[in-house]
């Protein structure tokens, strides 16, 4: 009997390339928890791969992601591919990328910082340098380079 | 574009134009801001002065400016009887504020708060000073005084002496010299140095920087002193204080080995940083700079309530 080391979805997302350890990091974007019962979520962690030497894969069924997620999965896994499965077939296939400006993603760092007094706004960064990624704030013009402490 | 209804909150929002554009208004505004010319170029405006954190010298000089052109302002100068003791949001407050005035000039503890002002308001917002973030209008005044007595902000050597780290006004005087392409020594005792992200941005920017441990040697051939406040409270005991707050202080002896054009600028109020005998030397501008906060500040408000400037 042949084994299936992660079993193939029906609908839903599959994210490979995820850098090494960082599957639960993006479990967490993905906010799993809120699916409802009948969805299954596969995570490979510790994953051979050609392109990374080591990756982890997250699949889950009955979720398309939001741009939010993608923003924040490009944040914390730049390396990251992401496939839309429709009726078992791969419909969409894309890497993330970075979008010059990221909304409601990250808090800011500064405690300082007007957007972490409970003003009715949301974070706001551009990209200040793409490579290796450094943030700015679009209000306190802090730069970030440390994203994971930082999810919202 | 112009800079008629725009914001000043950082002074990366300025081009090297518009500070060009803005140093040349301060120039005119001059006699008016002695009043020996009678200005009437804002007459009918109201400007909302709301500081949130104690100011003298920079809200009196934008209420100052704002007269001195026929204007005349509002005031909320004591947050304690305001309705953000409430437990209003700021934006709210800004909101409001942008349906009596014609522009506002904020003071706030937190950084980004004119920022986000900015993005609420209908009006213009100048930043009068965001916690330890951005008070580009003190920044203008830096560059005018520099620039009244060098009739140029290009190829100067500024040396950047003091509190490196928490000095906001040196981060946006730092960002503009860069525009301008002068030179700059940055003195500091090594817990006070410039932070390595302003540092970055400067480098990025393709500023020449240079740091120096000896203020001596830094002074050699140098236009410009800029020196900063060295706080307290930012060290482990008075007598740490005290031995670094000597080692970098400012006096005859220190500039005897340095240019006879040298001048000395401070963004005031000075505690132990400079000797009272350097008052009276001609390298001495720190009043002078005070005293042209009035005319940059006119400058501002008319380019930015009118388009134009007398």
């Amino acid at each position: 009997m042949r084994e299936l080391k992660v079993t193939p979805i029906k609908n839903g997302t599959v994210i490979d390339h995820i850098g090494n350890g960082l599957a639960l990091e993006v479990l967490r974007i993905l906010e799993v928890h809120e699916l409802d019962k009948d969805s299954t979520v596969s995570v490979a962690l510790h994953v051979r791969s050609s392109k990374l030497g080591w990756k982890d894969i997250v699949k889950v069924e009955n979720m398309e992601l939001s741009p939010r997620k993608v923003n924040a999965i490009a944040l914390i896994a730049p390396t990251a591919t992401i496939s839309i499965i429709r009726d078992s077939k791969v419909r969409e296939k894309r890497s993330v990328s970075l979008p010059d400006r990221i909304a409601g993603v990250l808090r800011c760092p500064n405690p300082n910082c007007i957007t972490n007094h409970g003003e009715p706004v949301e974070s706001e960064f551009d990209v200040y340098r793409r490579r290796p990624v450094t943030l700015r704030c679009i209000y306190c013009e802090r730069l970030v380079d440390e994203f994971l402490k930082l999810l919202r | 574009m112009g800079l008629k209804g725009r914001d000043v909150i950082s002074i990366r929002d300025l081009a090297r134009e518009e500070i060009d554009e803005l140093l040349a208004a301060a120039r005119r505004m001059i006699p008016y801001a002695e009043g020996r010319k009678r200005g009437h170029a804002l007459e009918d405006q109201i400007l909302v002065l709301a500081f949130f954190e104690p100011s003298t010298r920079t809200r009196l000089s934008f209420d100052t400016a704002m007269q001195r052109l026929g204007g005349r302002c509002v005031t909320i100068a004591d947050p304690g009887s305001s309705s953000i003791r409430k437990g209003e949001s700021l934006s709210d407050t800004v909101r409001m504020l942008s349906a009596y005035g014609d522009a506002i000039v904020l003071r706030h503890p937190n950084e980004g708060a004119a920022r986000l002002a900015a993005t609420v308001s209908d009006r213009p917002v100048i930043n009068a000073g965001d916690g330890a973030g951005q008070h580009p209008t003190q920044t203008l005044l830096d560059l005018a005084t520099m620039q009244e007595a060098f009739g140029t902000l290009s190829g100067l050597k500024v040396v950047l002496l003091g509190d490196l780290r928490f000095g906001r006004t040196v981060h946006s005087l730092a960002h503009a010299l860069a525009l301008f392409g002068s030179q700059m020594v940055l003195v500091s005792p090594p817990q006070l140095r410039l932070p390595e992200e302003v540092r970055e941005q400067l480098d990025h920017a393709g500023a020449k920087v240079e740091e120096e441990e000896q203020l001596h040697r830094a002074l050699r051939d140098a236009d410009v002193l800029y020196v900063t406040r060295m706080q307290r409270e930012r060290f482990g005991d008075d007598l740490e204080f005290a031995r670094i707050a000597d080692s970098y202080r400012v006096d005859t002896n220190v500039l005897a080995a340095a240019k006879s054009r040298l001048i000395v600028l401070h963004p005031l109020p000075r505690t132990v940083e400079i000797a009272p005998e350097v008052d009276g030397t001609p390298h001495a501008a720190y009043f002078r700079q005070a005293s042209l906060a009035v005319p940059v500040r006119m400058a501002l408000l008319s380019l930015i309530l009118t388009g134009k400037a007398p």
